[in-house]
């Protein structure tokens, strides 16, 4: 298991020699630092403590700049444990960077999605809509609740409400090129979340 | 951040596209695979639209075969591209032109466009 914090750039295109067009997002990913390992006797569990972006000095607090003080780091704005890491590799204070990860590698991103706001039960929960016309008057609502006999609606009713801006991994992208150069992953698809969002790049958990 | 992203594909990008724009008739030299053998295919018919820009920038190619219509899409920076020639320039006053598939014969003709010298 490895991983590496990164920030979303956009989406763009690439050839194959074939001709096919591959879609990829473009990820700034790293240079990150290690600010902290955990391992088993200490802290139960093995993992590494990256920190991505440094942050100016004026706008960091006293525990992160003392935090950062402890691996000889700047104050980083984007702090995530990958777990799994083998903390034994890696120093305090060591910077890990895009060349972490080869081309064809395949991995998880997890990041936040892009907010929806208020969503009906369309949109958040894929139902399907009724007649727009011929008389109706069920348009685009959510339907039955249920039978009327436990004189309640069960917990988990598909309703509307607040939709996106939630935590997703999507999981086994592609690395399609790394440019160890710019710090640049060039991964396949589509990724979670907005642009310059902040995301975290692991192996694949499942891998195929 | 946009530049950042034009410049990774940068050198993909083709430098040798003629200009030419929708009404223009083209011929398109494509590659074709045929199992281990390689060879050009041509495509001539007009253009009826060309969106995007940059890397995912394609062109739309339209003619009558055999009495059918025949599209073809093309990715304008495609590997698969070998030339594209300009055979003629046309007149038109929109920048897409898909009322070309209504027409038929007299009808979907296209003025030639004279360039002043």
């Amino acid at each position: 298991m490895k991983g590496i914090l990164g920030k979303k750039v956009g989406m763009t295109q690439l050839f194959r020699e074939d001709g096919t067009a591959v879609t990829v997002t473009v990820v700034e990913a790293g240079p990150c630092v290690v600010l902290q390992k955990k391992d088993e006797t200490t802290d139960g569990y093995e993992a590494i403590q990256l920190g991505f972006k440094e942050k100016k000095e004026h706008r960091s607090n006293k525990p992160e700049l003392g935090h950062a003080k402890k691996a000889n780091a700047k104050a980083q704005s984007f702090i995530k444990e990958i777990r799994g890491m083998n903390p034994e590799e890696y120093e305090l204070g060591a910077v890990v960077k895009a060349d972490l990860f080869n081309e064809g590698e395949l991995v998880d991103v997890t990041g936040t999605s892009k907010g929806k706001g208020f969503a009906g039960a369309i949109k958040r929960h894929n139902q399907s809509r009724g007649p727009m016309s011929h008389g109706s008057h069920y348009h685009r609502g959510p339907g039955s609740l249920g039978a009327i006999a436990p004189n309640r609606v069960f917990k988990g009713q598909t309703l509307p409400g607040r939709m996106g801006g939630e935590r997703i991994t999507t999981q086994n992208l592609q690395v399609v090129r790394v440019d160890s150069e710019k710090n640049l992953l060039l991964i396949k698809g589509n990724v979670p979340g907005p642009r310059n969002s902040y995301l975290v790049i692991r192996s694949a958990a499942k891998g195929v | 951040m946009q530049q950042l992203i034009r410049s990774l594909t940068e050198e993909q990008l083709k430098q040798d596209i003629p200009l030419f724009r929708a009404g223009d008739t083209l011929r398109v030299h494509v590659k074709v695979k045929e199992g281990q053998r390689e060879r050009i295919q041509l495509f001539e018919g007009v253009v009826i639209q060309r969106r995007g820009g940059g890397i995912s920038a394609t062109f739309t190619v339209r003619k009558i075969s055999y009495g059918v219509g025949v599209e073809r899409t093309f990715p304008l920076h495609s590997p698969r591209l070998d030339k594209i020639e300009v055979i003629r320039r046309g007149k038109v006053r929109r920048a897409k032109l898909f009322y070309l598939r209504k027409l038929r014969g007299k009808a979907a003709r296209i003025k030639e466009r004279m360039t002043h010298k």
